[in-house]
């Protein structure tokens, strides 16, 4: 955490409500995001116990197990959330573009011209907080090596067809949601923290509730006391208010709701046991209602304690949404389309699962890409957003001022003299600007209009004074190949301008995809020979 | 599973032990099991904290009685499904937990040196238990080459001036020498735990390893090595690796892992000695401090919720937002430092963030300082204004123009 980021923080201490840490929004949301809110069953690792999802925030659906220890149940669930969920990821297979590229034929060296798919939209999946992206990966886990009736030796307890296929979705969004800046797989906790400030902890700030009521604190009531509600305030019955946002659920809706109700269908259960056993047609049928009933009330308990977190991640929607897009967003949700063609291609190709643990190999690609894409954000969100920036500016990564004079000069040592002009700015900021450090120009909305734009400017720190608070830079490219600066390459006296003291350019990388998204079929894993990183946007040899 | 009670000191209470009672009031002492040993640990700082546990007393009622309860509790599902993992373990003669065991410990599979498994008399008293328990030690520790089970033992730990019963779920004793063993119904999966959780079993599993140190050592007739990290061969003393007995993968197979408790039981240590430094915070308390949560006959209390309030306020509080999951006062103390408007309440970071500024009003004024005026403040050499304060401020006054800048900057025209 920053110090920009405590500032905000106890200014949100101060009015009582949630402050911003962002001017836009540095996350993409899809159109038609897929909500999930999953419950877990308390002692069982992973063993589901409900869902409540949909893309109409009007019409969840839900998905229960009646008895979370039973293997029969539990299937049919996780046949019921595959039906329900693998259309919604179909649904964005079909619909590509084709993208141009080069690949150098590995035997003549020669470069060919190829086309590959990249599908034109990518399903998105927003859950409550970052326990219920674990909670999906442990249902990947547990059933992607599931085997099935269709395969050869399905064992004794086979699963229903779908349902490994619904794991190795699961497995890729989970897997995807730990690269920085992605968003095919959103905890809206997370998503939140990234755009405000509460007057709380990061560790109360995992309440979805209690965060969210920091953005709409009822009447009379400061930000602090209505999280403390949300965290606390129950019912005559002892039960909870607002819910908490799982998977795990309240003990004491354990206790008082949820085992009873669940003793009831275990019970019913066990009448229509028997009366099948007896072959008691009218008790079967008594039992039959009862089972019924059973999973009823069932239905309506989970209901109750799902509605509150479903309608808390739709509001937070709503709050996002109304921030207006961050510059880079389109270039990073590239990379999410390709990760979900990537892995449409893998399954297309017959891979297999994806496997228990990463081997070293691929464990230090994916270490490194999202190393990479780290990078890549930091960069992009400072570009975007004036408050990132002002963390570099902060940290003296950055500095920003007012144009005092531009004197021009050249460098006459070769055989034409370049443009290496002097610009001087006067700067409250106190960058760490060693003499002869590189810096980079930070192109604002003065960006001149027309053309491929204005190429990169880089320059050189000469003078720093910090008593009267100047720096004077040599600007040494970006200015065009004549011996005079293109007209408007350069700042003018007066003019607000931001240098960095990192490069701005990591790796620009869309729209090409990550070697873990390739398929095998065009030479990515689990394939032998690692295919180069592409340099270019217009090829991948 | 540790269950433990605890039995007031003897008839010649020591002034400390009287003085905590008198503390407690009539209340029966609340036992200082491992968990709550071990979650001392996580907030050494707090003195009231210490003052409470010390004296025995029921924080989840005095939180109660303040007027936040505290939020903690457990599924009967979890619990259920703890009790059936451990029972499946120790069914046919410990069949299921022995698999594990032997891989890790080397135990002989049937037919060799039989696994004694003593009977350590359950259902009698602590004491008794606890006098039990270290003969069945001491004499397993004698023969080297025998394999013993001790199934539940009860180990005795004193602690500022009252004596603790703590209750590890097994030891295994060969060698002359014993290994904890902790069941756990968290899984590990693909080989690996929940680092948080495999921590907090650490932690715990510290306190029975220092608890079997120290009655080694005691009954070997030497001090107890200084240095937290070497591990001393008596015989009964115990292994500083103990093993976590959890489900495999989603199943209900057992699987055993290791886990070197050594930097647990410093920490541990540490933190006990804290405790026996107890009687110059209890110096420091009012005279009319107390903390009995009793009734009268008639239903009234002891002592008013103001009382009680005030009693706790006598003592200081170290918060952190982790005490919301590892303290039954944490909704109280989080209240408190809310009310004093205290930087704690933003997180144990912020602190060394800000330095020595200690409330969110300072900081905001340090944050609203012009710049320019608070490069004046640099000569007039001020006795109380520490470099640190002046140096946050400062810091705080760039980011706060910083932040002003963007938002203006950012904002849709
Ligand atoms: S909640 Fe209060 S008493 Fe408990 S450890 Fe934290 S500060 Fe100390």
């Amino acid at each position: 955490m920053s110090l920009l980021t405590t500032l905000a923080r106890l200014e949100a201490v101060r009015s009582g409500r949630a402050e911003p840490l962002a001017t836009v929004r540095h996350r993409h949301l899809s159109d038609r995001p897929m909500v999930l809110v999953p419950l877990t069953a308390a002692g069982e690792s992973g063993a589901p116990l409900a869902v409540l999802l949909g893309t109409d925030r009007e019409a969840p659906r839900l998905h229960l197990v009646p008895q979370p220890l039973n293997r029969t149940l539990r299937s049919d669930f996780l046949a019921g959330l595959a039906a329900d969920l693998l259309p919604y990821l179909e649904s964005f297979a079909e619909d590509v573009e084709q993208i141009e590229g080069s690949e150098k034929d590995p035997e003549t060296g020669e470069k060919t011209q190829v086309f590959r798919e990249l599908c034109a939209d990518a399903p998105q999946l927003i859950v409550p907080n970052g326990a219920g992206v674990r909670h999906l990966a442990l249902i990947g886990r547990s059933t992607r090596f599931r085997r099935t009736a269709e395969d050869a030796d399905p064992g004794p307890y086979p699963a229903p067809v779908r349902v490994p296929l619904l794991g190795r979705w699961l497995t890729h969004f989970t897997d995807r949601a730990q690269v920085p800046g992605s968003s095919l797989l959103l905890p809206m906790t997370s998503l939140l923290a990234r755009h405000w400030a509460t007057g709380q902890s990061h560790l109360e700030d995992q309440h979805l509730a209690a965060r969210l009521a920091w953005h709409r604190p009822p009447p009379g009531l400061t930000g602090a006391e209505a999280a403390e509600l949300a965290e606390s305030a129950r019912d005559d019955a002892g039960q909870l208010l607002h819910p908490p946002a799982g998977p795990a659920t309240d003990p004491r809706f354990d206790e008082a709701v949820l085992a009873p109700a669940i003793t009831r269908y275990d019970s019913a259960a066990g009448a229509l046991r028997h009366a099948a056993e007896q072959g008691d047609e009218a008790a079967a049928e008594r039992a039959r209602a009862a089972v019924r009933a059973a999973v009823g009330q069932l239905e309506e308990a989970l209901t109750a304690v799902l509605l509150p977190t479903w309608r808390d991640v739709w509001y937070g929607l709503d709050l996002l949404r109304a921030l207006p897009p961050a510059g880079h967003l389109e270039e990073r949700w590239t990379g999410d389309r390709w990760s979900f063609t990537g892995h449409r291609d893998r399954l297309a190709a017959g891979e297999p699962p994806q496997p228990r643990q990463d081997d070293a190999v691929t464990a230090a690609r994916k270490l490194a890409q999202r190393e990479r894409e780290q990078a890549r954000l930091d960069v992009q969100e400072a570009l975007d957003d004036p408050l990132a920036m002002a963390e570099h500016r902060l940290a003296g990564e950055a500095f920003s001022g007012v144009v005092t004079e531009v004197v021009p000069d050249w460098d006459t040592t070769g055989r034409s003299p370049k443009p290496r002009p002097l610009v001087t700015l006067r700067t409250t900021d106190r960058p760490h600007a060693d003499l002869g450090r590189e810096a980079h120009r930070v192109w604002g909305s003065s960006r001149p209009e027309g053309g491929a734009g204005p190429s990169a400017q880089k320059a050189e720190i000469v003078a720093v004074d910090p008593v009267g608070g100047t720096v004077t830079l040599r600007v040494l490219s970006g200015m065009g190949r004549r011996k005079e600066p293109e007209p408007g390459s350069l700042p003018e006296p007066g003019e607000a301008v931001t240098f960095t003291l990192f490069e701005l350019t990591v790796r620009q990388s869309a729209p090409l995809p990550e070697p873990d998204d390739t398929p095998w079929t065009h030479g990515g894993p689990p394939g032998a020979a690692p295919v180069p990183a592409p340099s270019t946007s217009e090829e991948w040899e | 599973m540790n269950v433990s009670t605890n039995v007031p000191p003897g008839g010649s209470a020591e002034p400390l032990a009287q003085r905590l009672a008198e503390l407690r009031g009539p209340a029966p002492q609340r036992s200082l099991n491992a968990r709550s040993l071990a979650a001392l640990a996580a907030n050494p700082g707090c003195h009231r904290r210490a003052v409470l546990d010390a004296a025995g007393v029921d924080k989840s009622a005095l939180a109660a009685r303040l007027g936040r309860p505290a939020p903690f509790g457990q599924s009967p599902f979890a619990i259920a499904r703890g009790v059936i993992f451990e029972s499946r373990l120790k069914a046919d003669d410990y069949a299921a937990l022995l698999e594990p065991l032997r891989h890790h410990l080397g135990v002989p599979a049937d037919g060799h040196a039989p696994l004694e498994v003593p009977d350590l008399l359950q259902r009698s008293g602590p004491a008794v238990r606890a006098d039990r328990t270290a003969q069945a030690l001491a004499r397993a520790a004698a023969d080297p080459d025998a394999w013993t089970l001790l199934d539940h033992p009860l180990l005795r730990l004193d602690v500022a001036g009252g004596t603790s019963y703590l209750e590890p779920d097994a030891l295994v004793v060969h060698g002359g020498r014993c290994t904890v063993v902790e069941i756990k119904s968290f899984p590990v999966l693909d080989g690996s735990a929940d680092p948080a959780k495999v921590g907090a079993a650490a932690r715990q599993a510290a306190v029975y390893v220092l608890a079997l140190q120290r009655a080694a050592a005691a009954a070997a007739g030497v001090p107890l090595s200084d240095d937290p990290y070497t591990e001393q061969r008596l015989p009964g003393s115990p292994r500083t690796s103990v093993l976590l007995v959890c489900p495999k993968d989603f199943g209900n197979r057992p699987t055993a892992v290791a886990v070197d408790v050594r930097r647990e039981l410093a920490t541990t240590r540490r933190q006990l000695s804290r405790m026996t430094g107890i009687g110059r915070l209890l110096e420091a308390l009012p005279p009319d401090a107390g903390f009995d949560l009793a009734c009268d006959e008639a239903g009234a209390p002891a002592r008013t919720a103001e009382q009680l309030t005030a009693s706790v306020e006598a003592v200081p509080a170290a918060y952190s937002p982790d005490c919301l999951s590892t303290c039954e006062l944490g909704f109280h103390c989080r209240a408190r430092a809310r009310r004093d408007d205290r930087v704690e309440q933003l997180g144990r970071g912020v602190r060394g963030e800000l330095g020595s500024i200690r409330t969110v009003a300072e900081a905001l004024a340090a944050a609203g300082t012009k710049a320019e005026d608070l490069a004046g403040t640099d000569d007039g050499t001020d006795d109380d204004t520490d470099g640190g304060a002046e140096d946050a401020a400062e810091r705080l006054a760039y980011a706060a123009a910083l932040r002003a800048e963007a938002l203006a900057a950012g904002a849709p025209a």
